[in-house]
């Protein structure tokens, strides 16, 4: 990862360049519109959400049965299964798999699974060469960079960035920021890498128990152009990618893009059932903390993730901080939710860095109620004592200032006055949402203090 | 103990024990609309072509015109051979790399994504689809379903080693959010509709 600064510190430093942010948020709120108008061309489009979150409690509480069934069709396709309890064994089957067959290449199309479990970086210890397919990870990869979102990597990037990169390289025209002239040079450069690979790993979207199947969904066909070309296919997957039967596909192949990026589907939705004649096919299943997490519950829901992404489209917060400062795989909202099951002292800033708006949970496509989870969070780190002093003192202002009315009314007074003659108190560290922030200037009179005036007002009005 | 055991037996501690039932599907994906418009727009918008042709003489002379015949075009439809090749489905894949074309069949397709269903039985080789410049997918006009609920209905228990929906060209927007067509897969789709 990249540092080991709490959120509210990168988000400091990502907010640096205030043109930049900007574009940032403005990018993003973009692709949450395409979501919308997406979502509105589907009249069905709630009833579709509460079906797949359906499905999705179903697979939980019936997770055991279902990935019995799932090995053992998957073997019956002449797939080999492998089970990793954690990052490191999982590292450890794909290098195996490697070394049984004497190869040191491997070309890999998106996988989350394997960014937490830090795959590249383990492979190349061991002399691997690992070229990721994807235009925005190969972006990233080149500059040494995690991705900083799971559908788009490298969105933190602008194009003239992607430019140096590629001619640093590539050797690409220097100063060439055409889009399409540098997604053209990727294209060759990675033609060339899918022709030489013999190992091809690829994430799994969908895993279907009824028929021990997987799905890959990619607009590139970079998935595909590795695995279909390549001698051996290797395929890693969080358990939860489970669901029961083929026809339920049906109902999350209609909402994963249009919640992603507001496309009717992706390019390619690709079965695998069975190796190639003659070719090798693994998956490899991961627990990685996730029967914790299965265990805790009031967190357990946030394993009904299809890793869509628009809960981070859509969230003021990653918007405006960028994903790189939540030092997790997987940023925004879901990834405040999962990390700290992974490792809750290095996370415990994470369920922090949102104002609970709630907007995550109105466009999930699974209906996880995301904005809650944080806020359980929140509570079970305070308790545990993982937040830093500065957070400690806030969250149990605000949890007396909200729990009782007479000390809010008192608060929203009090504030004022601090505000306006004491400013320094509220621009300091006990205070995250400073952060290059003009606090607004202190109104006049508090809501409460107006709503009274003028319910009065208008009451009186109407007794006149 | 092997991790396969400890992992499936936490799952089966931890795992919520009130059974929540499986939904039912019937009532989705009944909305009505006119199936061919709808498949003709979405693939429009999503950087696809389409021509309605009557048969495969028709086919030929579209590609005579519109593509670069002098180079590599391989089909897996006899009534094609004129133009494209037939004999490549023992090849080594890694030979299909200068294909400049490539023609195939598609089960059907959907309206309201404009996907086209295919499966290894007619695709020759599975990179087929993905390795050439240009794709071009023959579909019956007849064979255009609604939405993915019909689609997965229609495939029921399909046996296929591989199987894939395929919407438009290959595509990227991973450099500022610009849409390129032909990342990696072909850099456009004809769709022909016969009747
Ligand atoms: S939590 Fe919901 S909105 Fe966020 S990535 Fe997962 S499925 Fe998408």
């Amino acid at each position: 990862m990249k540092s080991n600064l709490e959120h509210s510190e990168a988000a400091a430093i990502f907010n640096k360049d205030v043109k930049r942010v900007d574009w940032h948020d403005e990018t993003l709120w973009f692709v949450r519109e395409k979501r919308d108008k997406a979502a509105h061309q589907i009249p069905e489009w709630e009833l579709l959400r509460e079906t797949a979150s359906e499905i999705k409690n179903n697979v939980l509480s019936n997770m055991h049965d279902y990935l019995l069934e799932f090995e053992s069709n998957a073997q019956k396709n002449g797939i080999t299964i492998h089970w990793a309890a954690d990052a490191d064994e999982h590292n450890k089957i794909v290098h195996s798999i490697m070394e049984k067959h004497g190869v040191k290449q491997m070309v890999k199309s998106k996988s989350m699974l394997t960014e937490e479990c830090h795959l590249n970086e383990y492979l190349s210890e061991k002399g691997i060469d690992v070229i990721d397919s994807d235009l925005g990870e190969r972006i990233v990869q080149l500059r040494k960079e995690p991705p900083s979102h799971i559908v788009l990597p490298a969105i933190h990037l602008k194009k003239e960035d992607v430019s140096e990169t590629f001619h640093e390289h590539l050797g690409t025209e220097k100063g060439n920021n055409d889009p399409q002239y540098l997604t053209e040079a990727a294209r060759l450069h990675l033609r060339d890498t899918f022709l030489t690979r013999k190992v091809a790993l690829t994430g799994v979207n969908f895993a279907i128990a009824e028929t021990g199947e997987i799905v890959v969904c990619t607009n590139e066909g970079n998935a595909d152009m590795g695995v279909h070309l390549a001698d051996v296919h290797i395929a890693c997957m969080g358990f939860e990618k489970i669901i029961p039967q083929r026809k339920h596909l049906s109902v999350f192949l209609r909402l994963l893009a249009r919640s992603a990026t507001g496309q009717p589907i992706t390019t390619f939705s690709s079965h695998f059932k069975t190796p190639r004649d003659g070719k090798e096919m693994h998956i490899v299943i991961v627990d990685n903390g996730r029967t914790t997490q299965l265990g805790r519950e009031d967190f357990r829901s946030s394993l009904k993730c299809i890793r869509c992404g628009a809960c981070m489209n859509t969230c003021p917060v990653y918007r405006r901080s960028g994903g790189h400062s939540y030092h997790n795989a997987v940023a925004g909202p879901i990834g405040s939710i999962l990390a700290p099951n992974l490792d809750m002292s290095k996370n415990a800033d994470l369920p922090f860095a949102s104002t609970l708006c709630g907007s995550c949970t109105n466009v999930c496509p699974v209906k996880i109620d995301i904005h809650n989870q944080l806020y359980k969070w929140r509570q079970v780190l305070v308790k545990e004592g993982h937040t830093p002093l500065g957070k400690t003192v806030a969250m149990k202002g605000m949890a007396t200032v909200l729990a009782n009315p007479m000390v809010f009314d008192f608060a929203g007074k009090a504030g004022r006055f601090v505000m306006k003659n004491m400013p320094v108190l509220v621009n300091n560290s006990l205070n995250p949402w400073y952060k290059q922030r003009e606090m607004p200037a202190p109104p006049e009179e508090s809501f409460r203090e107006w709503y009274k005036k003028n319910a009065k007002e208008s009451k009186d009005k109407k007794d006149e | 103990m092997s991790s396969r055991t400890t992992i499936l037996e936490k799952i089966k501690q931890n795992q919520p024990t009130a059974i929540s039932e499986l939904p039912n599907l019937g009532t989705l994906g009944l909305e009505s609309f006119e199936i061919l418009d709808k498949y003709k727009a979405v693939l429009k918008g999503i950087g696809g072509d389409f021509v309605e042709v009557l048969n495969y003489d028709a086919i030929i002379s579209f590609v005579k015109k519109n593509y670069a015949t002098e180079k590599r075009m391989i089909t897996t439809i006899p009534e094609l051979a004129e133009i494209a090749a037939t004999d490549w489905f023992n090849d080594d894949p890694h030979s299909l790399e200068n294909v400049e074309l490539t023609l195939v069949k598609a089960h059907f397709g959907v309206a309201e994504n404009s996907a086209l269903w295919v499966t290894d039985d007619l695709l020759g080789q599975r990179v087929s689809t993905f390795i050439p410049q240009y794709l071009a997918i023959v579909v019956n006009k007849k064979d255009i379903v609604a939405t993915m609920h019909q689609a997965y209905d229609r495939i029921g228990n399909q046996e296929y080693g591989f199987g894939t929906f395929i919407a438009g060209p290959s595509k990227t927007a991973d450099i500022e959010q610009s849409l390129v067509l032909g990342a990696h897969g072909a850099r456009g789709l004809t769709v022909f509709f016969m009747d």
